[in-house]
C-alpha cells in the first residue's frame, strides 16, 4: 500500500534501531503525546526492539483517557433523552460514566450511532428534521477541525436540529503541566503528528525555550516513530533542545492555516478538566458565543451535572512513569484485562495490559527455558 | 494553577464488563460472548456434548444404543450446529442474507470433518416485508443449499410486529455424518502443529461495514461467503489426521486461535508477514482503524495439521477453488499455553488477544 509500506521497512528500521543503540550512552526517558503513537509502538513491538537504556512513557494524548468522567455523565444524560440521536466516534462508546456507558444507554432504547466524521451527523440531522441530533466532539487539535466545519455549517445551513457536546483539549498546555510537576522524569517528547499537522509546531518553541527539552514532531509509522526516537536521542546526548520536525511529509511549521481559521472562528480557549489530573488552565476550546445555539450543553441543560472523581489505581503514575506497571501492588493481582482497575490494563495500547500481555508471554517463556 | 494539579488521580476510564443486561458486545464473539456462554448457558444447560464448544456438537450415536442385543451396533457420528442470522443491511456486496445463512450452518457442520446433509430453517418475518424481497432471499438460499449439497428439509415461518425487527431474521441448523476416523475438535492442536488459513482474511467484515448505514466508505470489496465442505473433503482426502479446523467468524482469526489456544492448552506463534490481507481489506482496516486480525471472515478456515502433512494438504487445497491462496500462518507450540503471539514485520512480538465486546473504530 502506497506510503504505508514504505514507513515499515523492516531492513530501514532495523538500521534505525542500530542506531538509536549506537548512540545511547546513557538512560534517557522520551515521552510519545499521542495514543495514536502508543498504539502503533504496542502494535509494532518497538519497545520491545528498543536498547533498555530508551524508556518510552505513554502520554496524555488519548481522548478516551483524559475526557473528563463528568462530561461521559452528560453525554449519557442526553444520549437517553427521547427525540436525540447520539452520535460519536466509535471507542468513545465503551467509556463508563458514573455507572453507565453509552453501549448500556443503548441496551435501555438510546439512539447511539458510531460516525467516523462529524460530517456525517450533519448530514443525519438533515435527513431528520424531526430529531435532536447531538455530537460527541472530543479530541485533541486533531479532530478539532472537522468538529469546528460541522458547527460552522449547520449554521450556515439554518439546521437548527444540530448540536455538540464539547470537549476539546490542547497538547501545549497538557506538556507544561507535565513539566511543571515536581515529580516529572520526562526528559524529552515525541509531539504527536497530527496536532501538528493542523497546528504546525511553533507552539512549541517557548516550551522547548523554557523547560530545555527536545521536542521532535514524530508521525504514526514504526520508521517514523524510531527516526523522531533517533532525533530526540541524538538531541539528548549532544546536550541540545530544539523542536525538529521528523513529520515533514505531514508537517509544516506554520500548519494548516484554513484550518486553523476556521478552529479560531468557532472556538475559543477555555479552561478544562482532564480526568484524574483536574483543571488545566488555558488547555482546551468551548464553542464561541455566536455558536451557544450549537452547544449541547446549554441546549439540553446538562450543565449542572456534576461527577466527583474517585482514584481507584494508580495509572495517574504508570502516566508519568513514576511507576513501572509491574510495580503496582494490583497489577496481575485485583488488576487484569478482564477485570481492570484502570483504562492502562484495559486498551491493548494501555502501559498496563501491554506490560500484563507481554510479561505473561515472557514469563512462560522463561519457565520453559530453565 | 499547574503546580497544584494532582497526577496521581490520573485515572483512566475502566470500560464495564459487568453487565446487568445484553449490550451489543455479548453478540461480537468476544470475551464477553464467551463469558455469557460460560456463566449463563453452559451452567443451565450443562453436558458434555456441550462443553466442547466446537463450531457443532459431536453426537456418539452408538453409545445411546440401551439394548446390548440390537442388531444395529455401529452407528456413524452426527454433527449438529445451529445459528441465527440477524445481518443488516440484507443485501450486500456479493451476497444476502439468505445464501449467509445457508453457508454459515454449512461451514459450521463441516469444521468437525463432517459431510453436511440436511438443514432447517427458521424464518422471523417483520410485518411489512415486501415479498418480492423475501422471495429474492429464498431463492438464494435455495441456490446456495444445492451448491453445498444439502437439502432444507424442515422449517418455521413467524411474524412480529412493524418495528420489532429488522425484515428478516434467520435460524438454520443442520446435520452431517461426521466420516470414521475422523477427529476433529478445538482441544487437538498439537506443539510443532502448523497453522494454516484457505485465504484472504477480513474480507466479509469489511464487506459488510463498507455498506452498513453511517460509515459512507466506498469500495467494492465483495463477500466471500461460501461453502467450505467440498476444501474440507478434498483435505480429508489427503488425511483424517487433521486436528482442529476452525470457522473464524465474528471476532475474527485472533479470536478463533484464542479459543483454540485455550481450549487446546497450548501457544499459538503467528507471522503477521505470513497472513493473507488483500490489499483493499489492508487499506480499508487501515482507513477504519481496524486490525483485520478481527475483522470477521465467512468462507474461511483455520486448520491446524500435523506439520508432516502440512505440505501435501497445502498443495491440495491450493487446487481447490475455495482454497488457491491457502497458506501457513504460524505454529503450535508449548511455550505460552493459552497465548497467541505475533511477530511482526519490525521482528518484535506482540500477543494478540481476544477482543472484549466488538471491535470499535478508533478516534486516533
Amino acid at each position: 500500500m502506497k506510503y504505508l509500506e514504505e514507513f515499515r521497512d523492516p531492513e530501514l528500521a532495523q538500521q534505525l534501531f542500530d542506531d538509536i543503540r549506537q548512540s545511547a550512552t546513557r538512560h534517557w526517558t522520551l515521552m510519545e503525546v499521542c495514543g495514536g503513537q502508543t498504539h502503533s509502538i504496542i502494535r509494532n513491538g518497538i519497545d520491545q526492539l528498543l536498547p533498555d537504556k530508551i524508556e518510552l512513557i505513554h502520554g496524555p494524548g488519548c481522548p478516551v483517557c483524559v475526557t473528563p468522567l463528568e462530561l461521559i455523565d452528560k453525554a449519557l444524560a442526553i444520549a437517553a433523552q427521547p427525540g436525540v440521536i447520539f452520535c460519536s466516534f466509535g471507542d468513545m462508546l465503551r467509556v463508563p460514566g458514573s455507572e453507565k456507558d453509552l453501549f448500556r444507554v443503548k441496551s435501555e432504547g438510546g439512539d447511539i450511532r458510531i460516525v467516523y466524521s462529524p460530517l456525517d451527523a450533519l448530514n443525519i440531522a438533515r435527513e431528520n428534521p424531526d430529531r435532536e441530533v447531538v455530537f460527541f466532539g472530543i479530541g485533541f487539535e486533531t479532530t478539532a477541525p472537522a468538529n469546528a466545519m460541522a458547527v460552522f455549517q449547520a449554521k450556515q445551513q439554518g439546521l437548527t436540529n444540530f448540536s455538540m457536546l464539547v470537549s476539546h483539549v490542547l497538547v501545549p498546555p497538557a506538556i507544561s503541566a507535565i513539566l511543571d510537576s515536581p515529580a516529572n522524569r520526562v526528559q524529552s517528547f515525541l509531539a504527536a503528528g497530527h496536532v501538528c499537522t493542523v497546528m504546525g509546531y511553533w507552539q512549541y518553541e517557548p516550551l522547548v525555550e523554557k523547560y530545555q527539552v527536545p521536542i521532535v514532531v514524530t508521525g504514526f509509522e514504526p520508521l517514523d516513530i524510531l527516526e523522531g526516537i533517533r532525533l530526540t536521542v541524538k538531541q539528548l546526548e549532544e546536550g541540545r533542545a530544539e523542536v525538529e520536525n521528523a513529520y515533514p511529509r505531514a508537517v509544516a511549521r506554520e500548519g494548516n492555516k484554513p484550518a486553523q481559521k476556521m478552529l479560531s472562528d468557532v472556538f475559543e480557549v477555555s479552561n478544562r478538566t482532564w480526568r484524574g489530573i483536574g483543571q488545566i488552565p488555558q488547555s482546551g476550546w468551548k464553542l464561541r458565543d455566536e455558536y451557544r445555539d450549537y452547544d449541547a450543553e446549554i441546549k439540553f441543560g446538562v450543565g449542572h451535572i456534576q461527577t466527583q472523581e474517585s482514584p481507584l489505581c494508580r495509572s495517574g503514575e504508570v502516566l508519568q512513569g513514576l511507576l513501572k506497571p509491574n510495580q503496582c501492588p494490583a497489577f496481575g493481582q485485583e488488576c487484569t484485562p478482564q477485570n481492570p482497575l484502570g483504562a492502562t490494563m484495559v486498551s491493548s495500547e494501555g502501559a498496563c495490559a501491554a506490560y500484563y500481555q507481554y510479561g505473561r508471554f515472557a514469563k512462560s517463556i522463561a519457565g520453559k527455558d530453565n | 494553577m499547574t503546580n497544584t494539579l494532582n497526577f496521581e488521580n490520573w485515572v483512566c476510564p475502566l470500560p464495564l464488563q459487568n453487565h446487568p443486561t445484553i449490550i451489543m458486545g455479548h453478540g461480537g464473539g468476544g470475551k464477553l460472548s464467551a463469558e455469557l456462554v460460560e456463566h449463563l448457558f453452559l451452567p443451565a444447560f450443562k453436558n458434555e456434548t456441550l462443553e466442547n464448544l466446537g463450531d457443532s456438537a459431536v453426537l456418539d450415536l452408538t453409545s445411546k444404543i440401551q439394548n446390548p442385543k440390537s442388531k444395529i451396533q455401529n452407528l456413524p457420528r452426527l454433527s449438529f450446529s445451529t445459528d441465527s442470522f440477524v445481518i443488516r443491511p440484507l443485501f450486500f456486496p456479493g451476497g444476502n442474507i439468505g445464501d449467509l445463512a445457508i453457508n454459515g450452518t454449512v461451514n459450521d457442520i463441516a469444521m468437525s470433518g463432517a459431510q453436511p446433509l440436511y438443514l432447517s430453517a427458521g424464518f422471523i418475518l417483520e410485518e411489512g416485508l415486501s415479498l418480492e424481497m423475501l422471495g429474492t432471499i429464498a431463492e438464494s438460499m435455495g441456490q446456495a443449499a444445492r451448491q453445498a449439497g444439502v437439502t432444507l428439509v424442515t422449517g418455521d415461518t413467524k411474524v412480529v410486529d412493524k418495528g420489532h425487527g429488522d425484515g428478516v431474521y434467520i435460524n438454520t441448523s443442520g446435520l452431517g455424518l461426521i466420516p470414521e476416523g475422523v477427529n476433529i475438535a478445538p482441544h487437538r492442536a498439537c506443539p510443532g502443529d502448523v497453522v494454516i488459513v484457505n485465504g484472504d482474511i477480513g474480507v466479509h467484515g469489511v464487506a459488510i461495514m463498507s455498506v452498513r448505514e453511517g460509515l459512507e466508505f466506498e469500495t467494492t470489496i465483495e463477500t466471500d461467503s461460501a461453502p467450505l465442505n467440498g476444501l474440507i473433503a478434498a483435505m480429508l482426502d489427503v488425511t483424517p489426521d487433521i486436528h482442529v479446523l476452525r470457522d473464524p467468524t465474528r471476532g475474527g482469526v485472533a479470536s478463533a486461535l484464542n479459543e483454540i489456544a485455550q481450549a487446546s492448552k497450548v501457544g499459538i506463534a503467528l507471522d503477521e508477514k505470513q497472513m493473507p490481507v488483500s490489499g483493499p481489506v489492508r487499506a480499508a482496516c487501515e482507513f477504519l482503524g481496524l486490525d483485520p486480525f478481527y475483522v470477521a471472515n465467512e468462507g474461511k478456515l483455520i486448520a491446524i495439521v500435523p506439520a508432516a502433512v502440512a505440505e501435501p494438504l497445502l498443495e491440495r487445497m491450493q487446487q481447490h477453488p475455495h482454497g488457491t491462496k491457502a497458506t501457513v500462518v504460524g505454529r503450535v507450540t508449548d511455550q505460552h499455553p493459552g497465548l497467541v503471539v505475533a511477530k511482526t514485520g519490525l521482528g518484535g512480538t506482540r500477543v494478540v488477544d481476544m477482543q472484549v465486546g466488538e471491535q470499535l473504530p478508533r478516534i486516533c
